[in-house]
């Protein structure tokens, strides 16, 4: 049991993995909340799919996958502007018009018969595979969102329990939008190294949406979705050693699998709620 | 609480107000023209897509006016949201939405302090709900809720209050209980603007204003709310009076609904 436990952590890639994850796990655990509440969760899932095509053509071009997914972030967020701006097209159609696009361009494009090497890590992440830069940048990362988080904390409190009143209260919402989305953006670029264009989601959103369901103060959950993406981070990493598995998959499982558990603790306890009332009345 | 405004200075000098939506052609209020003193309560009547919630947007800074002029002497205006449209899912406490008034009185990079924490338990306490201060938000009745956002504005320690539709919703005792704080905070200076529906509650105010894509009337409402001022008011719609009589009213003109979006 004991060597179960301590195995995996004798090899150097698991413990960076885990510091990777953790890492990650705060970005999550802070950021997630404010995607979830903010009703962001499209937007964060359209950008990952949306930089595919900068990823597979720095892989086909060689050059780093940061720049590659930077330059795939940018395109596709002015696709999607320009997308919007077609008469009769609701914004959220044109979002999934070119989130499919640029998917399939980028599914194509990684293909082609000079198929690069890495598509899978590309698509689904090589969390064992981090690099020292991936961390620093993860660490990096991490230290802007919670600094730039506690800053506006009151700021972002108030616009997002109330929009319409924010003006009131003399705040403008854009400026605020627009920070979120930037950090959104980040943490989808250096989250994506790895965790992969399809499973970043997973990461960014799945802990918070776990948080969500089990409490209700904005601290307690942003602390509870670091604890889910942990948790989930380790035992992900656990499985994927064990059951030989891919990492990444197995971390993502591992956080729905507690999303999962935490929908149902909540129905329990709404149950036994009514029961309680019902037998009271 | 910091001190109350002294009773009658001016809070609202609206001069021919008129203010237009971006992209649309037609004002959404029109030629609007009255006085708000301190200690007033004026209620704003009118139907939905009347203008009033458009009102409220240019005495909150959200929209400019197209044309006339306004003043607001005191600065701070709060807004007390319609509770039904508040978000009950958001993870807050009634203590932290009454700090939320905090916010309009700091920059950006601020964090409410021990004071602002005290102002708003006081308000709370104000507000009858100081037993309530760690309850969730969303957990609270909508007369409880209604007073929290009162509360909000306290914190803001704004001199003008502007309530949307505060009454829609709740129970009698809750009404009553808002009805009086609602007095109390007239007593002690302030004015507030009151978006409302209900004919009888406007006539038991200090004063009334009625729009109806431009203003049609302002003034005490005994000698304003004649039966020709509310026809012209309310249009087509049907109106409730006192004695719960409906009386259905034919259209005096028709109307364009192209904000229909942007609610009452």
């Amino acid at each position: 049991m004991i060597a179960w436990l301590t195995d995996p952590l004798t090899h150097g890639i698991v413990v960076r993995a885990m510091l990777e994850l953790t890492l990650l796990g705060v970005v999550s655990g802070g950021l997630g909340c404010w995607i979830v509440l903010s009703g962001m969760s499209y937007s964060a899932e359209s950008l990952a799919h949306g930089m595919l095509p900068g990823l597979v053509g720095a892989a086909l071009l060689g050059v780093p996958l940061l720049v590659g997914g930077a330059v795939g972030l940018v395109i596709a967020a002015l696709s999607i502007v320009v997308v919007a701006r077609v008469p009769r097209l609701d914004s959220d159609v044109a979002v999934s018009v070119v989130v499919t696009a640029l998917l399939g361009l980028g599914v194509l494009m990684g293909l082609s018969p000079r198929t690069p090497a890495g598509l899978g890590e590309i698509l689904f992440g090589d969390v064992l595979g981090v690099s020292d830069l991936d961390i620093r940048l993860a660490a990096g990362l991490g230290a802007a969102i919670v600094v730039v988080l506690a800053v506006l904390h009151p700021t972002l409190m108030a616009i997002g329990f109330d929009r319409a009143g924010a003006r009131a209260l003399g705040r403008r919402p854009a400026p605020f939008d627009a920070v979120l989305a930037v950090l959104l953006a980040g943490a989808t670029l250096v989250a994506v190294q790895a965790l992969g264009n399809l499973l970043v989601v997973a990461m960014l959103v799945g802990p918070a949406a776990t948080a969500r369901v089990l409490c209700d103060r904005m601290a307690a959950m942003m602390l509870t979705a670091t604890l889910v993406a942990f948790a989930g981070s380790v035992a992900g990493l656990y499985l994927s050693y064990h059951a030989s598995v891919a990492a990444g998959a197995s971390v993502t499982a591992a956080i729905l699998t507690l999303y999962g558990l935490a929908l149902l603790w909540r129905a329990a306890t709404a149950l036994r709620g009514r029961r309680t009332a019902a037998a009271h009345a | 609480m910091p001190e109350p405004v002294t009773r009658g200075e001016v809070l609202v000098d609206a001069d021919d107000l008129a203010a237009t939506y971006p992209g649309a052609t037609v004002p959404a209020v029109a030629s609007a023209t009255f006085v708000v003193h301190g200690g007033e309560r004026v209620s704003v009547l009118g139907p939905n897509g009347g203008g009033k919630s458009t009102l409220f947007r240019v005495l909150t800074g959200e929209l400019t006016l197209s044309s006339g002029a306004l003043a607001l002497p005191a600065g701070r205006v709060a807004l007390v949201p319609q509770t039904e449209r508040s978000r009950l899912d958001f993870p807050v406490s009634a203590l932290d939405v009454a700090l939320m008034g905090a916010v309009s009185r700091m920059p950006w990079w601020r964090r409410p302090s021990r004071a602002d924490r005290a102002l708003a338990r006081e308000a709370l306490d104000r507000v009858g709900l100081a037993d309530r201060a760690q309850r969730t938000f969303g957990d609270l009745s909508g007369g409880q809720r209604q007073r929290v956002l009162v509360a909000r504005a306290l914190v803001q320690d704004a001199p003008l209050l502007l309530l949307d539709e505060p009454f829609s919703g709740l129970d009698v005792p809750s009404a009553e209980r808002l009805r009086a704080l609602l007095d109390d905070l007239a007593a002690e200076g302030r004015g507030l603007l009151m978006a409302t529906h209900d004919i009888e509650q406007a006539r038991s105010w200090d004063r009334v204003l009625c729009l109806n894509r431009v203003q049609i009337a302002f003034g005490p409402p005994a000698s304003t709310l004649t039966a020709q001022v509310i026809e012209r008011t309310y249009g087509s719609e049907i109106v409730t009076l006192p004695g719960g009589v409906e009386l259905g009213i034919l259209p005096a003109h028709h109307h364009h609904h192209d904000h229909g979006g942007h609610g009452s």
